[in-house]
């Protein structure tokens, strides 16, 4: 694996390595000329990163969530390290919404980056007002909707643990957003059926799905012999969690093929978003890894290019969901694999197991 | 992008030039070009740990002992650390050529005063390596530089020998008397700030010696200004992990990020004996029912 190295000028050395595959896709009605974004959470409001890349050269950044009101978020420590991975309970520390349109979102647009608002509540009426405010500021390229941050107090406040609950979130954001602009459900990887979360989502208006959010964990010291996080319990991502994540999307994707998903969860590398668009995600966010190496992003980007061309695709949006089908007899020696677009007639029958998984 | 080209963060790939014991600590010397020119006293790097490969995702900070811009290697820098678990670990056992992932210079470097005036430099064990640094900062300016080196024994000290040649003086102590006074570095500091009529004390070391010398320097009129350690996981502003208590200007207390406001901090502004907590008070602290 190479990694790349980002001195002085990035992007002069961008164009020399990129093969060409038109990277371009569409996430719900967003046009995107990257299928790499930030993840949220993961990127503060793409400022920091800006030093170590050009952040208009991505696919959008993904903001961290935000909510009505300024919030401390919880006590320190806040962080553990796992096995390809972190617990974080950061609790959603945040400046309000007020804030954030004043000072990150106006930067991100004078900046010229696509921005994706993450929006995050502890009520319904929270994420409607949020909606509300968001209604009218122009250049937002979409929202998230996170609700499944495991970071709150109340397990209860887990909107994306309940199918009712969840659509009624996303139906209220829904209403209260301009039409031509993507609603985004982030689900949460810690239900016993993510597909019936996923339907009660889409019925309920959401343009697209965000998958995963990080699973609930914990670590305890052993020297302490007490809980490592203030907050007891946290959110785990990283690569440890990868493989949680690309299930996730393949039975979402099986079921909801006409879905547009924005897949995240412990990508690292060129390879593992290859995974993510193969299980049927239309573009992939970048998060952790991102501590790891702060030009994450943009190196995934230039390694998933390399990993398309190297399988003959020629257009990013020729391999999404492509593990899905039936494979085909070899292509001769050297050849083109043999591609088949999805059909937009899929049936998405509960009868259809093609990517039923389930024991 | 950055203001100037002599500002702002870079991540490069160094290469390993040198690994050396000091005491119970190690001295690591790599290639960092770019990052020297940038470099301020009190700046620290991001190491990447474990290779490309690494399990490890989490940067480990450092302050910056030592910088060369110029040399037969170009720009070089220098950081001391201690082994404290796995990471640390394989630090330990780098050898010269292997490539290390840096990101540097982080942070607010020590804020400079801008007049001569006499300055007290307080470490715990080897919370001396950014000390250095300032010192010959601090002498450039025309400012008296005196030294307080503390640890819980002799081998946890830090750079004693080469403290001698950047201060006017230099007091020991130790937690088990091996070597210097018998005790902790706030049983001396008093009388030091006394005998050099100290305006400003830098402190670098534990939470608790940093709340110490705060207190002291604030009893003595003096400004303080202290290198404090939080866990990070980035390094660089992103992930929200290495936040304490912070009082602003406007007398504000804000959950501030260690990595990108601090690491350097007024000693008056800091709420101690908050860290690790959220204060009711905090800016966006929980109301009702809490979060």
């Amino acid at each position: 694996m190479t990694r790349a190295v980002i001195t002085h000028s990035p992007r002069e050395q961008d164009a020399r390595v990129t093969p060409r595959v038109d990277m371009s896709t569409t996430l719900a009605r967003l046009e995107l000329p990257s299928p790499v974004l930030t993840a949220s959470g993961c990127a503060a409001a793409g400022r920091e990163l800006d030093q170590f890349f050009d952040i208009t050269t991505i696919g959008a950044v993904v903001t961290k969530s935000i909510m009505m009101n300024p919030r401390s978020g919880r006590p320190t420590p806040r962080m553990a390290e796992t096995p390809s991975g972190m617990l974080n309970s950061i609790g959603l520390q945040g400046p309000g919404i007020d804030s954030f349109l004043e000072n990150d979102l106006e930067w991100l647009r004078r900046r010229g980056a696509r921005a994706v608002v993450s929006i995050a509540g502890g009520s319904i009426d929270e994420y409607t007002r949020l909606a509300s405010r968001l209604r009218h500021v122009p250049d937002i390229a979409a929202i998230e909707v996170n609700i499944s941050c495991p970071n709150v107090e109340s397990r209860g406040q887990v909107f994306a643990c309940d199918p009712i609950a969840a659509a009624e979130v996303i139906a209220s954001v829904r209403r209260n957003t301009a039409p031509g602009i993507p609603v985004l459900a982030k689900l949460s990887p810690d239900v016993t059926d993510i597909v019936a979360i996923a339907k009660a989502v889409v019925g309920a208006g959401a343009d697209g799905l965000s998958m995963i959010n990080t699973l609930l964990g914990m670590v305890i010291d052993t020297n302490t012999m007490r809980p490592a996080l203030a907050g007891v319990t946290g959110g785990l991502s990283g690569p440890a969690i990868r493989p949680v994540a690309v299930r996730c999307i393949y039975q979402v994707h099986a079921q909801l093929p006409n879905v547009p998903i924005l897949g995240m969860g412990g990508i690292r590398t060129g390879n593992d978003a290859l995974e993510f668009v193969l299980a049927g995600a239309s573009a992939v966010s970048v998060g952790t890894a991102t501590f790891n190496d702060p030009s994450a992003p943009v190196r995934v980007a230039k390694e998933l290019a390399i990993a398309l061309a190297e399988r003959g695709f020629a257009r990013f949006e020729d391999a999404i969901g492509y593990a899905h089908r039936t494979p085909e007899p070899l292509a001769a020696p050297g050849g083109v694999v043999a591609v088949h677009p999805v059909n937009p007639e899929d049936d998405i029958a509960d009868s259809d197991i093609r990517g039923g998984v389930e024991g | 992008m950055s203001e100037s080209p002599k500002s702002g963060a870079i991540q490069v790939t160094g290469e390993v030039l040198s690994m050396r014991r000091a005491g119970d600590y190690f001295v690591l010397t790599l290639t960092a070009p770019g990052i020297p020119e940038r470099a301020r006293p009190g700046h620290f790097v991001a190491l990447a740990v474990g290779g490309v490969t690494s399990s490890a995702l989490l940067r480990r900070a450092f302050s910056i002992y030592t910088v060369q811009s110029r040399g037969v290697y170009g720009g070089t820098l220098e950081v001391v650390f201690a082994v404290h678990g796995a990471g640390t670990e394989w630090m330990s056992g780098l050898h010269r050529g292997q490539q290390v992932d840096i990101v540097g210079p982080l942070g607010k470097p020590f804020m400079l005063p801008k007049n001569p005036v006499p300055c007290v430099l307080v470490a715990g064990g080897y919370g001396s390596a950014p000390m250095f640094m300032l010192a010959d900062a601090l002498r450039a300016r025309g400012c008296r530089v005196d030294l307080v080196f503390g640890a819980a024994t002799e081998s946890k000290l830090f750079g004693v020998l080469e403290a001698k040649r950047v201060a006017a003086s230099i007091t020991i102590t130790t937690d088990d008397g091996s070597v210097g006074e018998r005790g902790r570095v706030t049983d001396v500091l008093p009388a030091i700030m006394k005998r050099t009529d100290a305006d400003v004390v830098y402190a670098c070391g534990p939470m608790g010696m940093l709340r110490e010398v705060a207190r002291v320097a604030t009893e003595h009129g003096a400004y303080s200004q202290c290198a404090v350690e939080e866990s990070m996981a980035c390094g660089i502003g992103i992930c929200m992990t290495c936040v304490l208590p912070v009082i602003g200007q406007d007398g504000i207390t804000r959950m501030v990020r260690s990595c990108v406001d601090g690491p350097i901090f007024r000693g008056d502004r800091v709420r101690w004996d908050d860290v690790d907590t959220i204060p009711d008070d905090v800016y966006g602290a929980p109301v009702k029912g809490g979060h």
